[in-house]
């Protein structure tokens, strides 16, 4: 099977987020990137652990300046055969789903695996983009999936529960957790990561049609107020009178 | 001009999300100065009743082939129903199902899009609307520039308003390609709130030692109607169902209350939690990190003090 993996870069959980003086930029001073968690530990496990089962070969994906080979390089070390970068700084994730599906479209790809969001943007909408552009069904937060020849019986999170769903290839996936098993690279796989290709392709034209025009951070929390153990009485009173919530 | 506002149905009903919803597109269109027209696909016996939240019509699309979520089929009706409504703004939920969709109507509108918003648009010339970024930890303005926008609302940020009356139901015949996606089985669980439309949360963690212990967990919830949640290791372990797991990597969510048990409040943990309105933290150590995010604490052994905030609630019940 022929398995596309979209990998996006992203600051660690714990950074701290500042921005620039005017609030118009993310500052990316002393910010540790990572790759996608839902990306690399569940859609790139699972499309490595197809191949493994039934061969073919799985390719990464970014759309992104070359300061992100970091992020490819480790895709590679967990085992990807090659990958592609379209050279660019995305504006938008119409844009960033425009290149994936542009360069996509002529490699007829059985699946095309993404995460279910990023944890920066958190949109969990380039996947349903790109398989809207490519006329493909989205499958949107798989949490596991079976293959049967070319039938897919997968299970999505839906609220309070799993919908179970069958689709025949091609298709787009979101990976949520429970997909795969996350996998640390190895030496050997890091040493080979070396010699694997990337591909650096120049984007198509896309004016774009949407931005973010400033930040801010959430409004600071008053200090939390203590209540004593042995008056839960006075914790539902200010549930009741002072948070006005119960 | 209208905004089209996507009312999701389950086996024929509205959940609380669909009137959510209308009443987002309501005080958008208000915004706008223009109409809002819900939208229903497949099975909605009571399409009609949109109309009190704000729906100035309900246009149908009743085709079967639209009782369960199928991307292509449902992008593919929301199209046709955008270009008969001549809507300029599209709303949905940021639900599993608006999750799916909103970048497939998105790339299928040619429209930039929000996805996740908590806040109504501003229009002073330029369309602009606010969403939650990096798991909450800011908030970005976001600026749509297409002459139609997307937006997904994240559920819980908008209560439902009653503000007219049932509105007139029109027929919409759209083309809807065959659904290329079998549903096999949907299990949810019974008789209890859904977590992401939960208005009160109590939720627990590791500080429990072990699932038989969960039945004070459970009695305050009964007694609050709130929903249960947990910590990722709680569900790691089978103590709790997965879909309990609240945080980074298991829902987000928004409710006005959320109770913490026993939960030491990890940055990754926060991440689906923090926008709640109100928090109150029950951990016995004074140093964790979760009384920062607090609104009330108390500090001391939930075993101790979880039945007595129990027995409190209950008289308040009894009393209120
Ligand atoms: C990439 C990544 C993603 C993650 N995603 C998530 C996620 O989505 N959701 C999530 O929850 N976690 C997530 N985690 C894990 C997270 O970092 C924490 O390990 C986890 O939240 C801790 O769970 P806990 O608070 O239940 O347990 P602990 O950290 O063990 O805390 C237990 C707490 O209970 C208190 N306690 C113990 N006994 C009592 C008692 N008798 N009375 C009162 N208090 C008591 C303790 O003081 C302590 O604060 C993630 C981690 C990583 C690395
Ligand atoms: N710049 C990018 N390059 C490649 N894939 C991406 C990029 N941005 C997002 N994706 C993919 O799309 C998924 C959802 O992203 P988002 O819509 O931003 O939440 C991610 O988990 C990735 O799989």
């Amino acid at each position: 099977m022929k398995l596309l993996v979209c990998v996006s870069k992203t600051p660690d959980t714990t950074a701290k987020i500042s921005f620039n003086a005017d609030h118009t930029e993310f500052n990316e001073a002393g910010i540790t990137f990572i790759m996608n968690p839902y990306d690399e530990w569940y859609a790139l496990v699972r499309a490595m652990e197809l191949k493994e089962a039934t061969g073919g070969t799985v390719t990464l994906i970014n759309v992104g300046p070359a300061s992100n080979d970091a992020v490819i390089r480790k895709g590679l070390a967990i085992g990807a055969d090659d990958a592609v970068r379209i050279d660019c700084n995305p504006t938008s994730s119409l844009y960033v789903a425009k290149q994936i599906a542009e360069y996509a479209k002529e490699q007829n790809y059985d699946m095309v695996f993404c995460g279910k969001e990023t944890i920066d943007y958190n949109g969990s909408e380039v996947g349903g983009m790109v398989a809207d552009m490519l006329a493909m069904p989205f499958i949107s937060y798989a949490s596991e999936m079976e293959m049967n020849g070319n039938t897919a019986t997968i299970k999505r999170d839906i609220e309070g529960g799993k919908e179970t769903i069958e689709v025949d290839t091609p298709f787009v996936l979101s990976a949520a957790k429970g997909l795969a098993e996350q996998r640390i690279p190895n030496m050997r796989g890091i040493m080979q990561a070396r010699r694997k290709p990337i591909n650096v392709v120049s984007p198509v034209d896309f004016e774009d049609v949407s931005s973010v025009v400033s930040y801010e951070l959430p409004p600071a929390k008053a200090a939390c107020k203590m209540v004593d153990p042995e008056n839960m009485e006075e914790l539902v009173r200010l549930l009741h009178e002072e948070a006005k919530i119960i | 001009m209208s905004v089209l506002v996507f009312a999701e149905s389950q086996g024929g009903e509205f959940k609380k999300a669909a009137f959510e919803a209308v009443t987002y597109g309501y005080k958008t269109a208000q915004v706008l100065g223009t109409e809002c027209v819900a939208l229903c696909l497949g099975d909605a016996p009571n399409a009609a009743q949109l109309g009190q939240y704000g729906a100035s019509k309900v246009l149908h699309v009743a085709d079967a082939a639209l009782n369960n979520f199928d991307s292509l089929a449902y992008t593919g009706a929301i199209a046709a129903a955008v270009e008969a409504a001549g809507a300029t703004v599209v709303v949905m939920m940021h639900g599993s199902t608006g999750k799916g969709l909103v970048g497939c109507v998105s790339a299928r509108l040619g429209a930039g899009s929000a996805p996740g918003v908590n806040q109504i648009p501003t229009n002073d010339g330029s369309f602009k609307v606010k969403k939650n970024v990096f798991s909450g930890k800011a908030i970005a303005e976001v600026e749509l520039k297409s002459a139609i926008k997307v937006i997904s609302v994240m559920g819980n940020s908008f209560q439902p308003e009653v503000v007219g009356s049932d509105a007139p139901v029109e027929a919409l015949a759209a083309a809807v390609p065959a659904s290329r996606v079998s549903v096999k089985e949907v299990s949810r669980v019974k008789g209890t709130v859904p977590l992401p439309e939960a208005e009160l949360v109590v939720s627990a963690g590791r500080g429990m030692k072990g699932p038989e212990n969960w039945g004070i967990i459970e009695e305050m919830a009964e007694i609050l109607g709130a929903a249960t949640a947990c910590s990722r290791p709680v569900a790691d372990t089978h103590w709790r169902p997965h879909h309990e797991h609240v945080g980074q990597t298991g829902v987000a969510i928004r409710p006005n209350l959320y109770f913490a048990i026993g939960i030491s409040g990890a940055i990754q943990h926060l991440a689906g939690v923090s926008s709640s309105k109100v928090i109150v933290v029950i951990n016995k150590d004074p140093e964790a990190p979760f009384f920062k995010a607090a609104d009330y604490g108390v500090c001391a052994d939930l075993f101790d003090v979880v039945p007595k905030l129990n027995e409190a609630l209950k008289n308040f019940k009894a009393n209120a």
